[in-house]
Formats: structure tokens, C-alpha cells, sequence
């Protein structure tokens, strides 16, 4: 077998792990674009607020506490204990449903029915605010988030490939946990909105805001689930791309690159995210792979948006999104 | 009282349609350009200048670009940072190509092709409209920076990757570079900002600006009664551009004189500028103004507030700056969606009517 080939299917595969996180923030997107029409811009500042409450919470810090030394001359940093990673992501998860009915409580109410534009807007200010928020909260300084998930080199799948190309393939122990843990996450959300009350609730309202309300679904619990549910994939998120690339405002970025993934996949479908996720992460790799080093390298920072654009021309719904229809 | 719009009696078609129709908008016009025009060069020094006076013109200009695009004819767009850079180097390289050349005619011409470059980003938005086209117009806003970054010819092949502005002079008086004079830099770009601003206030009071209102408040129905889509929005695509272009190529030339195309005019300058419109009032000449000088002024208020009366870190100012930045787009998308502009003109309404309400 042709080396080049051996190196496309190496980076194909990684390619497709990348997609998978994608797909994960790409997933939180869909949920409350379904659920109330919401373009959430802040998703992925949402997953870099938990990472780093994750890593406050488990470190102890004290919340704010460059702000309070700077106002009242103290030097408090640490509460001084170590929580287990267990008990802080749980605690994080409670942060984050505050967080979501924060949102819905000050903001996304007194916004109910105005024009889908106006609302995207509102999140990217959103998005602002629980920026300089986390920062001032937990400090701006790069941390590393360890929660015990593997790391490094596969090594069995570095052998097995070894023995069949004579090349070993590197995958990250890392890369494999988060597909797994992403598709458990799928399973789970399509499970929760198939088969609980709650989730099935959640579903009457994507479809029909009024016909809910009508039969006597609480609109405003809703939202707040959605937004939390929304908060726990972000939380997810932030806890694996925390693990790779450190926790860091980079990780908000992620959040513009779910974007095009949402554009391929379509708005309102899950699968959709899913697909659209692995297509990109699979799209860049392998360009960035055989055209990058013709043009110069670091094409993944428009491949993803340019090929959503020219892919949108042709099909503005989206792979799997609802056909769209405009009534005068 | 105040504000009286009674007694101003047209006698003309054309006084009827000149471009303040109120007397006391005109005036206060007048006033206005004088004070710009006059008074302020004199009392211009170089902090005042660069902290202030500069940012605020450029980003007005590119503000009115973006409001015509976005806030008249609907099509919001997240890739001004990329336009912008375009107009930057585009007027570096006419610069340095033809240095003879008088640098308004470089302005204009990288206006021009920031313009040719924005119709070409345009085109999509035929198919693709609401929150889709602002997602695909971050491929320009990306694309364009990365192509900035990659390809050499663009900055001259000097190592540093960065473009600097050489020494450029308009009749004898040096308007970029270090050794110019405050007061030149900013009556050169003052001129660009009314000259933009006077264009941009007919163009949306005639007849184009009426198809790109149309096009805005429901396209199907604009379409129906003879307004072509492509037109419109090319044309909305084309003269937004153009200002910020414009604006973009002043910005590099005369504000920041040494760019790094992905720090100076990446994404969040183009969130920059956006806020800029929502906080000033979508659909409104006046609300650019304010919106720029808000967002201009607001950093330099809380810096001077935090860092110097309150000794805070700058990083935490920064941080505050944020979290105020980001509460204020919420707060004035839930209070006043219109913007300043909105408030501005209730302030008149009242104006009007006072100190006799009923």
C-alpha cells in the first residue's frame, strides 16, 4: 500500500475524532435551537465557564479573588482543599443549571417573540458578559484540567496497525474516550427526549410554543431544562477539550467552528450535528493533509466555513434540517 | 420648545429635499462641522488624538458601512475585521506601489476594491438568508485574514509578516507615519467620515436606500412589487463595503500605522463594529456615531475609573470591560432594541413638546 494512502486513512481517523468534538458542542446548539428557537452563540463559552468552574471548584479557588485583593488589599487565593473529580463535576453541574435559569430568568424571558436575529444577537453579548465573567471569576491564566481521563498513544491500535500496514497508527487514548463518551451522550439525550415525560414535554414545546402552554406545559421550566441540559453538553465539552488542549479562551473558539457543523448538518436535527461534525473534522484534516502545504498550511481556520458556505448555496436547509418555507 | 419643526416654512422642491429638512437639525449640522472643523484641530494633541479622536472617526466609518448593510438593508454580517483588512491592504499596497499618488486616491481605490470583494462575498446571500448568511459571512472573515497571513505578495515579502505604512503626504503635509501631525491625521479622516456619512444619509433617504428597506422588512413582498433582490442586496453588499473599506485602509494607514492582519482585524473586530450598530440603533446615520463613540469612549472611561482612580489591575479592568460590554448589547436588546438613536429621538420628542406636554 502506497505510504500517502496509509497517511490519509491515519488522518482521516483522526479527523473523525476531532469531528466527534465538534459534533459535542455542535449537539448543545441544536438543543436549544430546538427547543425555543435560539441560536446559542454562547455554547461555547458556556463549556469554557464549566471547564473552568470545573478546575476552580476542584482547586478550591476562591471565586472573584483578584477582585476582592484588589479592592479590599486581602491575599486570598485557595480555600485550600482538593476536591475529587467526581463530587466537582457534579457541582459544576449544579453552577450550570444556575447559570441556565440565570439566563432565562434575566435575559431569554423578556426576549420571548422577538425575531430570531435579535436573539442570536443577545447571546453574543451573552457570550461577552460570561467571558469577562469566568475570568474575573476564576482568573484568565491558562489551567490544565486532569479528571483522570486517559492519555497519550493507543497502543493497541498502534500494534494491530503496525501488523497489518508496517506503520503504527497514532490515535490519543483521549480522541477514543471522547467518542465513546459522545455517544453515550447522544444515546442519553435521545432516550431523555423519547422517553421521559420531561423530554417529551421539551419536544411539544420545539414544535409549538402556544400548543404547549395550551395543554399545560410549563414553559418557563422548560426553557430552564433545555438551557441546563444545554449547560451539561457544554460542561462535557469543556471537560474533554479542557483534558486535550488545556483550559484556556481558546476554547470559546470552538464555538465558532460548530457553527459551519451546524450549517452542514442542518439547525434542527441531532443526527444531523453528528454528521455535519464528523464530515468537517474529516473535511479539514484531510485538506489541511493533501492542499495545505500546497497554499501555505493552517487551512483548517476557513476550510470548515468556506466549504458550509459553497455547500449552503446549493442547500440552504442543511443535510438534515427541515425544509425551510416562507409564507408572505 | 427646544426642538421646533413649526414655523419652518419650504418654499423650493429643493429646500424641501436637502438633506436636513428641520432647521434645527441643520444648524446643529453646522454647528457640528464647525466645532469638528475648526476648533478641534487646535486643541488636538497626540493622547487625545490617538485614544479617542482617531478610533472614533474610523470606527464611525465603518459603523455607518455596517448599518447600511445590516441595519437598512437587513443582511447581518459578522465579516467586517475581514473587509476591513482588505481596505488596509489594499491601500498599503497602492502605497507603496505608486507612492507619487495622492494618498485620497489610494483611500478611495481601496475602498473601491474592498467593494468589489464584499459583492463577491455577497453573492450567497441570494440564496442564503437570517442568521445562515451571518454565519457564512464569517468564510470571508476568515478566508480573507488567512489569506493576509499566507500569501507574502500582500505584505511585501517582509519578514515580519506585519504591513507598516511608509511616509505619505497630502499637499506637503505628512498624514501617516510616526512624524505626523495629529492634527492632520485627523482632519484627513474627519473628511473621509463626512464625506461617508453625507453619502450615506441620501443614498438611505433616496430611492436605493427605500429597495434596500424593503428587501429588509420582508424580501417575498419587495420582490413582488418590483424590487429586484439581486440588486438590492448587491448593492447594499457593494457600498457597505466600500465605507469599510475605507475606513479599514485609514485605520492601518493613519491609526495603527503597523498591523498583524489576525490581531488587528480578526473576529472581534467585526463583533466590535457590530455592537457598535446594535448599541447605537440599527437602521440609523446618527445612532453609528454614537454607537463608535460609546463603545470608544467606554474603554478609555473605565480604564481611567478602574485602573487609575481605583488601582486595579489592568487585567481585571479588561475583564470588567467584558462582562459591561456584554450586559449592555443584552440590556439594550431587552430595553431599546432601536439603540441610541431610539433614545435620541425620544429626547426630541420631548424636546418638542416641553415645557407644555399637552
Amino acid at each position: 500500500m502506497p505510504e500517502q494512502l496509509i497517511f490519509s486513512i491515519e488522518v482521516f481517523l483522526n479527523g473523525l475524532m476531532a469531528g466527534v468534538l465538534y459534533s459535542l458542542v455542535a449537539l448543545g446548539f441544536v438543543l436549544i435551537y430546538k427547543a425555543s428557537g435560539i441560536f446559542n452563540y454562547a455554547q461555547g463559552v458556556m463549556a469554557l465557564f464549566a471547564a473552568m468552574t470545573l478546575v476552580g471548584i476542584m482547586d478550591g479557588q476562591v471565586p472573584f479573588s483578584h477582585l476582592i485583593n484588589a479592592t479590599f488589599g486581602t491575599d486570598v487565593h485557595h480555600f485550600g482543599w482538593q476536591l475529587p473529580a467526581l463530587l466537582s463535576i457534579l457541582l459544576t453541574a449544579g453552577v450550570m443549571v444556575l447559570l441556565a435559569w440565570a439566563v432565562h430568568h434575566f435575559v431569554m424571558r423578556h426576549l420571548v417573540g422577538q425575531e430570531p436575529i435579535i436573539l442570536f444577537m443577545a447571546t453574543i453579548g451573552l457570550a461577552y458578559f460570561l467571558e469577562g465573567f469566568a475570568d474575573l471569576m476564576w482568573g484568565s491564566e491558562i489551567k490544565t484540567l486532569d479528571v483522570g481521563l486517559p492519555q497519550g498513544l493507543n497502543e493497541t491500535i498502534d500494534e494491530v496497525t503496525y501488523n497489518i500496514f508496517g506503520y503504527g497508527f497514532f490515535i490519543d487514548n483521549l480522541d477514543i474516550v471522547a467518542t465513546v463518551i459522545a455517544a453515550l451522550l447522544v444515546v442519553a439525550l435521545v432516550l431523555f427526549s423519547q422517553y421521559t415525560k420531561h423530554g417529551r414535554a421539551m419536544r411539544a414545546v420545539a414544535d409549538d410554543h402556544q400548543a404547549a402552554l395550551s395543554v399545560g406545559i410549563n414553559l418557563d421550566f422548560i426553557w430552564v431544562m433545555v438551557w441546563s441540559v444545554a449547560g451539561f453538553v457544554a460542561l462535557v465539552a469543556g471537560i474533554i477539550w479542557g483534558a486535550k488542549s488545556g483550559v484556556q479562551f481558546s476554547l470559546s473558539l470552538i464555538a465558532l467552528k460548530a457553527l459551519p457543523v451546524l450549517m452542514l448538518g442542518g439547525f434542527t436535527s441531532i443526527p444531523g450535528a453528528i454528521v455535519g461534525g464528523l464530515i468537517i473534522g474529516v473535511g479539514e484534516k484531510l485538506f489541511e493533509f493533501w492542499v495545505g502545504p500546497l497554499v501555505g498550511g493552517a487551512t483548517e481556520n476557513w476550510f470548515a466555513y468556506v466549504l458550509a458556505l459553497i455547500f449552503l448555496v446549493f442547500r440552504p436547509q442543511g443535510l438534515f434540517g427541515e425544509k425551510i418555507i416562507e409564507r408572505v | 420648545m427646544f426642538y421646533r419643526e413649526a414655523g419652518d416654512f419650504k418654499t423650493s422642491y429643493q429646500e424641501d429635499s436637502q438633506t436636513f429638512p428641520i432647521k434645527f437639525d441643520r444648524y446643529g449640522f453646522y454647528v457640528a462641522l464647525a466645532v469638528a472643523f475648526l476648533i478641534i484641530p487646535l486643541v488636538i494633541n497626540d493622547y487625545l488624538a490617538n485614544a479617542l479622536l482617531l478610533p472614533f472617526l474610523i470606527y464611525a466609518i465603518a459603523a455607518i458601512g455596517l448599518n447600511i448593510l445590516t441595519g437598512y438593508a437587513g443582511q447581518v454580517s459578522l465579516g467586517t475585521g475581514g473587509f476591513m483588512a482588505v481596505g488596509a491592504y489594499a491601500v498599503y499596497k497602492l502605497m507603496t506601489a505608486f507612492p507619487e499618488v495622492s494618498m485620497f486616491v489610494h483611500v478611495l481605490l481601496a475602498g473601491g476594491i474592498t467593494a468589489a470583494v464584499g459583492v463577491l462575498f455577497g453573492l450567497p446571500s441570494l440564496r442564503i438568508k437570517g442568521f445562515y448568511l451571518a454565519v457564512a459571512t464569517l468564510a470571508a472573515q476568515f478566508f480573507l485574514v488567512w489569506v493576509f497571513n499566507r500569501v507574502p505578495w500582500f505584505y511585501n515579502y517582509s519578514a515580519s509578516g506585519q504591513i507598516s505604512a511608509p511616509e505619505r503626504d497630502v499637499m506637503g503635509i505628512i498624514i501617516t507615519g510616526p512624524n505626523a501631525p495629529a492634527w492632520a491625521a485627523y482632519l484627513f479622516c474627519l473628511i473621509f467620515l463626512t464625506a461617508c456619512a453625507l453619502v450615506a444619509r441620501n443614498l438611505t433617504r433616496g430611492s436605493v436606500g427605500r429597495t434596500w428597506m424593503a428587501i429588509r422588512d420582508m424580501d417575498i413582498a419587495a420582490e413582488i412589487i418590483g424590487v429586484d433582490p439581486l440588486k438590492a442586496k448587491l448593492t447594499a453588499f457593494a457600498v457597505s463595503s466600500f465605507f469599510i473599506g475605507i475606513s479599514g485602509a485609514l485605520f492601518f494607514a493613519l491609526y495603527l500605522g503597523a498591523v498583524e492582519v489576525g490581531e488587528a482585524f480578526g473576529i472581534q473586530k467585526s463583533f466590535l463594529v457590530l455592537f457598535m450598530v446594535i448599541i447605537g440603533g440599527l437602521g440609523s446615520i446618527f445612532g453609528s456615531f454614537a454607537g463608535a463613540a460609546f463603545l470608544v469612549l467606554l474603554p478609555v472611561v473605565l480604564k481611567v475609573f478602574g485602573a487609575d482612580w481605583l488601582g486595579w489591575p489592568t487585567d481585571i479592568v479588561a475583564h470588567l470591560q467584558l462582562v459591561i460590554v456584554g450586559a449592555l448589547i443584552t440590556m439594550f436588546l431587552i430595553l431599546e432594541p432601536h439603540g441610541l438613536a431610539q433614545l435620541w429621538r425620544v429626547a426630541k420628542e420631548k424636546l418638542r413638546l416641553w415645557p407644555f406636554p399637552y
